[in-house]
């Protein structure tokens, strides 16, 4: 929901306040996702620090923190007068991709290591779900499940789609 | 009109290292952390002491003990977030804040003078439910309080009018507008203020969501960084925790947490809204 000029600049913020994460690091996160996605250009004007406090939310201090933070790194600069810019860098898209990606590996594996899966599982998963591969191969699974359940005498009925070998009609299918 | 503020500030001698518009500057004044004690240290300067200084307070209706041993600081700057169910003591401390009631035991302070005739030009305070002359339009109650307070803001009512969405209310009477409404221009008329503290008690209660948003998004845009100091009651804890900077649950009038937002949740590890249904679980 974006107000007054703030529009454009593709920032949503979906802040998670029950993360541990503080929120003026979410903050710059939602800042560098855009500037990964081309929402944001090198050398673009961010929003004013109050446009963003009304955009997410938030308490002004808290955006202000979030940017004296990105001006301490280096994501941004201050041009009394005229606002704050992110550095005209164009390696800068690359650098914050894979910073991004950096953070988002960093979950997946301690999440894949919670669940107790080894490396190669996990790159076996990841190549499957890659190309759309995955989606194909979980419909499968759910079509035979489907099969299976529909064999059984009594109320139970296909519920999980399409069937490609199915004909005609079954009494009780009102909307296939 | 941020000029104007600014050179008022400096005229003002203003020690703070917060003098700037949001908008352009990268210094700032850091957050401001829960509970720092006023660092009074020789000259009492009106800048450094704590807009609100209670100890012990107490205040009681007849054998319930509303407020019953408050002690807490609360320097300028913050935005401070009060919660509790009802009858923990919310609205009866901002009253005491506002000058509203008199303490039956203890103290409280405002820019380190006793609520009264002299610390109504500082507080801002606007009350839970029906506090509107009814019969007055939207446009009248405007013009009434303008004359009433020494601090009204004009240019920020006219923007706070077309951000609330109130213009076409403006010859409306208050009676006829739906609960929204109502409570929008209550805070159009608190927020055009310049007030260096101002007291919500339960702005977004009984609302329906579009005005609740509209007037969360108003407090936060209007915020004068460095020199307003809100303190706000609410339930609607999940919707505001955003926007505070610190966060104070009230019990039975007693305080039962009071913590920098950011810190109560790596604390609890969670948000402030898991905590408010832990506590009043």
């Amino acid at each position: 929901m974006l107000a007054g000029n703030a529009t454009g600049t593709g920032l949503s913020f979906r802040l998670d306040f029950g993360s541990t994460r503080p929120i003026y690091l979410q903050i710059i996160d939602e800042v560098k996702r855009a500037v990964a996605r081309g929402d944001l250009q090198p050398g673009d004007r961010l929003p004013s620090q109050r446009e963003l406090a009304e955009l997410a939310r938030v308490n002004p201090n808290t955006v202000q923190r979030a940017f004296r933070e990105m001006e301490v790194t280096g994501l941004v600069e201050t041009v009394r007068g005229q606002g704050t810019f992110l550095r005209n860098d164009p390696g800068l898209v690359q650098e914050v991709r894979l910073e991004m990606a950096q953070m988002a590996v960093v979950q997946f594996v301690a999440e894949m290591q919670r669940l107790g899966l080894g490396l190669a599982e996990a790159i076996g998963l990841v190549r499957c779900m890659w190309d759309g591969k995955g989606q194909a191969q979980s419909q499968a699974q759910s079509q035979i499940h489907g099969q299976i359940q529909s064999q059984v005498p009594g109320q139970l009925q296909d519920q999980t789609g399409a069937d490609a070998s199915d004909t005609g009609t079954r009494p009780g299918d009102q909307n296939r | 009109m941020q000029r104007a503020r600014e050179e008022r500030k400096q005229e003002q001698g203003a020690q703070e290292e917060v003098k700037m518009k949001m908008e352009n500057t990268a210094a700032g004044m850091p957050a401001a952390e829960a509970g720092t004690p006023a660092t009074t240290a020789g000259t009492a300067n009106p800048e450094t002491i704590p807009l609100v200084v209670a100890r012990d307070l107490a205040k009681r209706f007849g054998r319930v003990d509303a407020v019953n041993g408050i002690t807490v600081e609360i320097p300028r700057g913050q935005i401070v977030g009060l919660v509790g169910p009802n009858g923990s003591g919310k609205s009866t401390f901002l009253k005491l804040i506002a000058g509203l009631l008199r303490p039956d035991r203890g103290e409280i302070l405002v820019a380190g003078r006793r609520p009264g005739l002299a610390t109504k030009r500082l507080v801002a305070y606007e009350p839970e439910g029906d506090c509107l002359y009814d019969w007055m339009t939207v446009q009248q109650i405007m013009e009434f309080v303008a004359v009433q307070v020494p601090d009204w803001d004009s240019d920020k009512a006219r923007s706070l009018l077309s951000f609330l969405n109130l213009r076409e209310q403006l010859a409306t009477r208050i009676r006829n507008l739906s609960n929204g409404m109502r409570a929008r221009v209550k805070l159009l008329i608190t927020l055009s203020r310049n007030a260096p503290l101002t007291l919500l008690d339960e702005p977004l209660s009984g609302i329906d969501p579009t005005s609740r948003l509209r007037i969360i998004q108003s407090l936060v845009s209007e915020f004068r960084l460095g020199e307003q100091t809100i303190i706000l009651s609410t339930h609607e804890v999940a919707e505001t925790e955003g926007i505070f900077d610190r966060v104070i649950f009230l019990e039975k009038g007693q305080i039962k947490i009071d913590g920098d937002a950011q810190e109560l949740r790596a604390r609890y590890g969670c948000s402030i809204q898991r905590i408010f249904e832990e506590v009043y679980a």
